[in-house]
């Protein structure tokens, strides 16, 4: 894994607070984006993938703030920019913001304003980050509506986001996420809404991007096909915190945590037998403001340890090029 | 995502026997559980029954004859009963004293310390019949002994003479009593339009949409005013209260149609009443036993809400001259005295039932918003 | 878009037709008619008139005719502009509304700026530092706003000024302009009137309006497109101003649709109290008179104006919001 680190994040904590108490969204959160790269993030709803992308843009809204930890852009670089150091409203924040990192939505339709034309809304993305005229901005913003496969760009510029088809919104969505040039995409669910064919184009124009610019994709998605296509590396997130991470082979042929094994019975398969039932993972996402002591998963995990998964937490996932499970059975195997 | 996870109302409460007594709660029981939870609105709901107390007591609570003019204690300012005499506790008011203005000569009252009445409770007054049933002259307040002229005015007197407390207790029960009948009439309206609008759906839905559409773009005061205007001369003040019932209940019931319109439209895809509907039930026993309570909370929000709307209309109407005429007593009619600003810049106490109508359509208003939001805590 | 207009439009003409019909009930309503009314006043100023004479007064008004006939006739000479005769003033009615209906929409629509003035910046402070102190004061004035009738408001405000300031704080002219004929040193004197009645007005529509705003722009920013102007690098302020509050605005823009004719009726009593120059002391005294073309005409020209407004916010909707704009294209 010889391509430069761009982005390392290293025991993110994130905290919401509220009137029923605490709740730790991110406990602990590490790993590195890659240049050309592709890190698939994955787990269930409520796990914190959307949290992790927001903090690295420190976009997260009161009552929740970074309690600890650091986002390093530039981690190689003599001087790397801590993130978390930086003022959410400071001019240098708002330069990564689009400049740096770009970010692509699940909700094409609800992520654009409904007011403005396609075009406005990407002209003054274009215009934050590059000192150009309006015209030039206009010819840029063209220009990247072709880029992302759009037809006519000329005359799309000047339509509504209500306007377009779905599969046209979230390519609108990716042409504005590229609008400052970064070297750092976050695509947040960028396929959920949309139809299986569109799915496969958007994934399509995000490889051909990544390959074209030398980007560090960040895929947040709770479909194991998506990161089975798309991804290099996996994390997989429960509760705030990451249990596994593994280069994407090695995760589907030999996963190490319980959650994952279990995440991975429960995606269909054609390979499956006539009527045999989808396996699905026993329980619900607890609340997080109710974290189980212990592993988090204990309560759910089919094997778990009894008494020493309800007390002890493992130790976090190592970071090394293979990666890891944050589990004593990986740890007992090892 | 996480922050959906967040709402406290999603939290577990992890006790099986809480769990079981939500799950067979019925719609109003799980209303007001919700709805104890506003503070602001429970506080509300108490003042709210304290105004409807005074309205059921007025005579009782009233001090003197309401009706009773005396034209030599004209413009008496409020009077407090002091409490302590003599280093004990005797509660007593000053007796009125004919004093002639030197330079006007006119004879003017004004409380005397040297005449001290004491104040009694449960004592005897004028004759009146309680929740218009049993005749009787016990009143809460009143004092021994004493001329034709005096008495407690904790308020003031109004130019004849009146109380203007005791006029403020009979107005309470009028006010309110007129906008509960307003509401009652427009609750009916509302129901029987806005359920036929959300029930059949097509062109009924469509006109009964554009009547309410149109009632909504007119100035209503003006409208409401030829009406009120029209009435005849001739009528008994009944008439008159029953007719200013039925056309100030014109303003309300197009809201409240377009709640109950609202609740239909949503309630008729939910699946419990397509179960019912496919189990046979007739359709009068849907909307009856299974529509009904499921949407009662969100009417009585509805009418808490539109119940100050009818107040102030009376009000309005009767500060006029154009609503209930005397010797009907309202709060419009109490505020009418007050219309000029030459008398009222030399007795302000004329203003005092401002008090009362502010603080009842505040309170009608905080109460509606806490059950509006306990009713639909998404909505 | 055509749809859109046309149905409004066809809304509009509708509300006009239904607002004549309850103006000519409201006309009739009173025991006898026009003539007899018009004999008693006569009668009380000394003259008198023969049968005959109210026969052929009667024929001439058509009061011989069937109600639906009459209402046609009656609504064939306003639609001339001949809304006939006062009885009080003995003038043709236009004659006397004069100034006055002029003076009612100004003062509504000085209202009505006023309203949105006050509530957009409120508003939009209010949702964006929710539950910070100053939130917590709008709400609660708002609150008060809300429950205090505007006439009583006036009446207050009247008797402050009468009694600490020593003067009288009503009508919209100083004294010596009230029967001055227009000019500029006029219309000066009215603009530093208009600001009272107008706040006045203003208030319980500016309560709701600041409501109104607080929580859809609540709704607004937690919508996804809030995160997406800012993930561009948007310095905050301008992310939810271009953003949110557009979206906000067009509840706010319809809320027109239903405060206008809130505040004309508002100014009627509104007016009564401050004494001031616009039609609602004149309908007052023309229901109190029985003079049912004035009120009628009055209570006709009110509606209709009300409607043409709302009429006038519709378009402007119609306007800012690119939804309705394609709509049908």
């Amino acid at each position: 894994m010889a391509e430069r680190s761009v982005l390392s994040i290293r025991d993110l904590a994130v905290q919401f607070r509220s009137e029923q108490g605490t709740v730790r969204a991110l406990d602990g959160v590490s790993f590195d984006l890659r240049a050309g790269r592709t890190l698939g993030i994955v787990g269930e709803s409520g796990c914190g993938k959307s949290v992790t992308a927001r903090s690295i843009l420190r976009l997260i809204d009161w009552p929740g703030r970074i309690t600890g930890g650091q986002i390093l852009l530039d981690p190689e670089e003599p001087q790397p920019t801590d993130l978390t150091a930086l003022g959410p409203e400071s001019r240098r924040m708002r330069e990564v913001r689009g400049g740096r990192v770009g970010l692509i939505f699940q909700e094409p339709m609800t992520a654009l304003s409904a007011h403005y034309t396609v075009g406005n809304q990407i002209i003054e993305a274009v215009l934050q980050h590059r000192d150009l005229s309006k015209a030039d901005a206009k010819a840029q913003a063209i220009a990247l509506l072709g880029e992302v496969g759009i037809p006519h760009p000329q005359r799309r510029i000047d339509a509504y986001p209500f306007e377009l088809s779905g599969g046209l919104r979230q390519r609108v969505g990716i042409a504005m996420a590229l609008a400052g040039d970064p070297d750092i995409l976050i695509a947040d669910e960028p396929t959920t809404a949309l139809d299986v064919t569109t799915q496969a184009q958007i994934l399509g124009l995000l490889q051909r991007l990544q390959r074209e610019k030398g980007i560090a994709l960040m895929l947040i998605t709770h479909d194991m096909g998506v990161i089975a296509e798309m991804a290099d590396e996996v994390a997989v997130m429960y509760l705030g915190r990451i249990v596994e991470t593994a280069p994407v082979a090695r995760l589907f042929a030999a996963p190490r945590h319980p959650y994952t094994r279990a995440l991975l019975r429960a995606v269909p398969s054609i390979l499956a037998t006539p009527r045999q039932r989808l396996s699905t993972i026993g329980g619900a996402v607890p609340h997080p403001g109710l974290r189980p002591g212990g592993c988090s998963f204990h309560p759910r995990c089919a094997e778990n340890l009894g008494e020493r998964c309800r007390r002890e937490v493992p130790a976090p996932v190592p970071l090394n090029e293979d990666g890891g499970a944050s589990c004593f059975l990986a740890e007992d195997a090892a | 995502m996480s922050t959906t996870a967040l709402e406290p109302a999603a939290l577990p409460t992890g006790d099986a026997a809480a769990e079981a007594r939500y799950a067979q709660a019925t719609q109003l029981q799980l209303t007001w559980w919700r709805f104890r939870r506003h503070k602001l609105a429970l506080v509300s709901l108490v003042v709210v029954a304290l105004f409807y107390g005074v309205a059921a007591f007025a005579d009782f609570l009233a001090i003197s004859d309401p009706h009773a003019t005396d034209a030599r204690r004209s413009f008496i300012p409020p009077q407090g009963i002091h409490l302590f005499d003599e280093g004990g506790f005797n509660p007593h008011v000053y007796g009125l004293k004919g004093v002639r203005d030197p330079r006007t000569f006119k004879l003017a009252y004004t409380p005397d310390p040297a005449r001290k009445l004491p104040v009694r409770l449960f004592a005897r007054g004028y004759s009146y019949h309680l929740f218009g049933l049993f005749e009787t002259d016990i009143h809460l307040l009143g004092i021994e002994g004493g001329g034709r002229s005096d008495g407690i005015f904790l308020l003031g007197t109004d130019q004849l003479g009146r109380d203007l407390f005791s006029r403020m207790m009979v107005a309470t029960r009028i006010s309110l009593f007129i906008g509960l009948a307003g509401v009652t009439v427009s609750l009916l309206l509302g129901v029987i339009l806005g359920g036929i609008s959300g029930l059949y759906g097509g062109w009924v839905d469509t006109l009964i949409q554009r009547l309410i559409e149109v009632l909504r773009s007119i100035p209503t005061i003006p409208l409401w005013m030829g009406l009120a205007a029209a009435l005849p001369n001739t009528w008994s003040v009944t008439q008159v209260y029953l007719a200013i019932t039925v056309i100030i209940s014109l303003i309300g019931w197009t809201e409240l149609a377009r709640v109950v319109r609202g609740r239909f439209l949503a309630l008729r895809e939910e699946d419990f009443v397509v179960a019912a509907e496919l189990a046979g039930a007739s359709q009068m026993r849907i909307i009856l036993r299974h529509m009904l309570p499921s949407f009662a909370s969100h009417v009585i929000a509805a009418v808490s809400l539109a119940l100050p709307a009818m107040i102030v209309s009376e009000t309005s109407l009767s500060f006029l001259g154009l609503g209930l005429r005397p010797p009907a007593i309202s709060w419009g009619i109490l505020l009418q005295d007050a219309q000029n600003i030459q008398v009222l810049a030399g007795a302000p106490w004329l203003l005092s039932a401002a008090v009362p109508v502010t603080v009842v359509i505040l309170a009608f208003n905080f109460l509606g918003d806490g059950l509006r939001d306990a009713a639909d805590p998404y909505g | 878009m055509l749809i859109y207009l046309l149905r409004r439009l066809g809304l509009a003409i509708t509300t006009c037709v239904f607002i004549s019909i309850l103006t000519f009930i409201i006309i009739r309503l009173p025991p006898g008619d026009f003539v007899d009314a018009y004999i008693a006043n006569l009668a009380a100023s000394g003259s008198s008139v023969s049968m005959e004479q109210a026969e052929a007064m009667r024929r001439d008004y058509g009061l011989d005719q069937p109600l639906p006939v009459q209402y046609l006739r009656w609504m064939g000479r306003v639609l001339e502009g001949d809304f006939g005769v006062s009885m009080v003033w003995r003038r043709p009615v236009t004659e006397v509304i004069g100034d006055r209906l002029w003076l009612t929409m100004l003062v509504s629509l000085a209202a009505l700026f006023l309203t949105w003035a006050i509530a957009l910046p409120i508003g939009i402070y209010s949702a964006v530092r929710q539950y910070s102190i100053a939130d917590y004061i709008f709400t609660t004035l708002g609150f008060i706003g809300l429950a205090v009738p505007n006439f009583l408001l006036a009446l207050i405000l009247m008797y402050v000024g009468f009694r600490y300031l020593g003067l009288n704080v009503g009508g919209l002219f100083s004294a010596e302009y009230v029967q001055a004929p227009w000019s500029l040193a006029r219309a000066w004197d009215l603009a530093k009137h208009l600001p009272l009645p107008a706040a006045v007005l203003a208030l319980a529509g500016t309560a709701q309006l600041i409501r109104i705003m607080r929580a859809n722009l609540l709704d607004e920013l937690r919508k996804p497109y809030v995160v997406t102007a800012r993930a561009k690098g948007l310095p905050e302020a301008r992310a939810i101003l271009k953003y949110p509050v557009r979206a906000a605005l067009n509840p706010f823009a319809s809320s027109i649709a239903y405060l206008f004719p809130y505040l004309v009726s508002g100014s009627i009593i509104v007016s009564l109290v401050l004494g001031l120059p616009t039609v609602g002391p004149l309908l007052l005294q023309a229901l109190v008179a029985q003079d049912m073309f004035l009120a009628g005409a009055i209570v006709l020209l009110l509606g209709v104006m009300t409607v043409a407004g709302t009429l006038v916010s519709d378009l402007l909707l119609m306007w800012i919001d690119p939804r309705i704009r394609l709509e049908g294209q």
